[in-house]
């Protein structure tokens, strides 16, 4: 299917929500607070943070929320009833980056393998991605390393990029994105031949991707290489966090007397409880070696299991590091090494 | 939802509860839901997530054979906050069941073959899945040989079944207590698996060796197994890791690019030469 050119107004955009909103569509968009920025359920009255130039939390939450309740259960005497979770409802995540974007692809490799998981693949159905390309970048980012780049349109399914003149052109690329269009038609304006490479940001390519997957393999028996890496990590896990791709979550109970909730939260490879036995036997008792798997998954399980890199280039680890960790910087260390 | 909530456990009833061993138990469970109960299938190896609702959830092999049907058997040893809680339940409790998952033993290949348990403390259950599948298809294999040790006899699961595999003809059962967990009327062997193991001497010819115990045990059983000229293609064992969704999903169980929950947890020694030591 050929890509559509459309030209929105930027001013337009308070309408196109209302109308989205109206046909009963929730709107995910950045929001900053206290110098965050994040993706929040838009209200009426709602402001869409503008100028950020990533956000500090990734959309990933969209389809995987930060804690999920999977099923609801109460009690009754010695019996249990368990009850399945609402549909959910139809999103539009608006403004997030096309790293951000691809990174969808990501989760759903891990939750479509094998035994698909409905829960995530009933809101993946119905969220649109309505992606903003990047002006500008920074020395964390590098999607252009790993396949993508700031005006990549893959994982959107409408890709906004601002003109000089306040407008922005609209490439619509899915079915998904054509559905948006046909919800508020007369926004999108028939457009003139585009040119959007001119207002993109640049970003170099920053190391050999081929180069580091021949390597990664190699230096896995490297206990000095990923000490040295791993040196200042405090195993907080906020780069898991704020990723985009990082999948692995955990399951929890909550409840009270009356009943409950089984929940799935995210989790970080980076917390020695991740790996802990109930022996006390730890089999990545090191932060070297958790260190170790997080990029291993990354740039060579991720590839060699389900055919795609778990990591989109968005620097958002390296940003949100309290002990200055690049993940750039190590990646190079290892491509180039001889 | 068209698909089903993967999730979503089965809901068991407990029916009976038997103490095994200081802290540990087996509970007999029973699908609430007769339905699920007679669609219900699973293969020896295979293991699946018990929950207690307000707790969360613990994996254990399932113990009872697939022969058995209409029920599922667990034995654990009470260490943290789910397996306390599973501990405190009652015989007509429910709890929550998810599985089966993982890969199998792979009995249906072993025709003719002689199988030798090897098995030490609380690793006994996920081999006493497979010796009940064997010894319910008896004339399917030659000689069954299991050899169980403990560090003390109180530390033996199953001790109603070990008098009953010595009793049969057609089992030879070696149990072996640590030096020292003997106790007056002790009638077994003392001294460590290994050790036991090597003066009992099993011939390698057309047999499978299936080790399970504790780390130090399997690391101390495996240079016997090749001094008896074991190959590693015919050493099977089962790993565990920290597992949370048993699906391939949340990573925890992540060996190297394996995951234990779905290319495990069985697996041949010749296998696991080639995974990184993150087990």
């Amino acid at each position: 299917m050929t890509i559509e050119i459309k030209r929105l107004k930027k001013d337009s955009l308070p309408r196109l929500f209302a109308q989205l909103q109206a046909k009963g569509r929730r709107i995910l968009a950045p929001h900053s607070r206290a110098g965050k920025t994040g993706f929040e359920e838009l209200s009426s009255s709602g402001q869409v943070a503008q100028d950020y130039l990533q956000t500090t939390l990734s959309p990933k939450s969209a389809v995987f929320p930060r804690c999920e309740a999977l099923f609801r259960y109460t009690f009754e005497g010695k019996e249990i009833k368990m009850e399945e979770k609402p549909e959910p409802a139809p999103t539009v995540v608006f403004g997030l980056r096309p790293c951000d974007a691809a990174s969808f692809a990501v989760l759903n490799a891990v939750f479509s393998w094998d035994y698909p998981d409905a829960l995530f693949k009933s809101k993946l159905e119905k969220t649109a991605l309505l992606s903003i390309s990047c002006r500008q970048a920074d020395d964390y980012c590098f999607c252009t390393s790993v396949g993508g780049g700031p005006g990549d349109t893959r994982g959107s399914d409408i890709l906004l990029t601002e003109m000089g003149s306040g407008d922005y052109l609209a490439e619509i690329i899915t079915d998904r994105g054509r559905e948006l269009v046909q919800l508020a038609p007369e926004l999108f304006q028939e457009a003139p031949a585009p040119g959007k490479e001119k207002h993109l940001a640049q970003v170099p390519v920053k190391f050999d991707l081929k180069q580091l997957q021949e390597k990664l393999p190699k230096v896995f028996d490297s206990p000095q290489l990923w000490l040295e890496q791993s040196l200042r990590c405090l195993g907080c896990g906020a780069c898991a966090f704020v990723c985009p791709a990082c999948v692995c979550f955990d399951l929890q109970d909550e409840a009270n007397r009356q009943g409950g909730v089984r929940l799935r939260c995210w989790d970080s490879c980076g917390f020695s409880l991740f790996t802990l036995h109930a022996s006390g036997h730890n089999p990545r008792s090191l932060q070297s070696q958790r260190w170790r798997q997080r990029l291993l998954h990354k740039f060579s399980y991720f590839p060699d299991r389900l055919q795609t890199l778990g990591c989109v280039g968005c620097g958002r680890c390296s940003r949100i590091c309290p002990a200055d960790m690049n993940l750039l910087e190590h990646l190079k260390t290892i491509a180039e090494a001889s | 939802m068209t698909e089903p909530n993967l999730y979503m456990p089965y809901l068991m009833r407990i029916e009976k509860i038997t103490p095994e061993a200081p802290l540990v138990n087996t509970l007999k469970l029973a699908f609430v839901n007769d339905e699920e109960g007679k669609n219900f299938q699973f293969r020896a190896g295979q293991f699946g997530e018990y929950s207690v609702f307000g707790e969360g959830e613990s994996t254990f092999c399932i113990a009872s054979s697939p022969t058995r049907k209409g029920y599922l058997e667990c034995t654990f040893r009470q260490v943290g906050k789910v397996t306390t809680a599973l501990a405190n339940k009652e015989v007509g409790d429910l709890i929550g069941f998810r599985g089966p998952y993982g890969n199998t033993f792979p009995l249906d290949q072993w025709r003719g073959k002689n199988l030798l348990f090897i098995a030490g403390g609380i690793a006994l259950p996920p081999l006493r899945c497979v010796i009940w599948n064997a010894l319910d298809l008896r004339d399917q294999f030659q000689d069954i040989t299991i050899l169980y040790g403990a560090r003390a006899v109180a530390d033996l699961v199953y001790k109603y079944e070990l008098e009953e595999w010595g009793k049969r003809k057609d089992i030879k059962l070696i149990t072996t207590v640590d030096p020292g967990g003997e106790t007056p009327d002790w009638k077994g062997e003392i001294g460590f698996v290994p050790t036991v193991l090597e003066k009992l001497a099993p011939a390698c010819q057309n047999t499978l060796a299936l080790v399970c115990g504790p780390p130090i045990m399997i690391k101390l059983t495996l240079p016997v197994l090749a001094k008896l000229g074991f190959q590693p293609e015919n050493i099977f064992t089962t790993l565990e890791n920290r597992m949370k969704c048993g699906l391939g999903k949340c990573g925890h169980c992540m060996v190297g690019k394996v995951f234990v929950c779905k290319d495990g947890p069985v697996f041949t020694l010749a296998q696991l030469n080639h995974l990184p030591p993150e087990y």
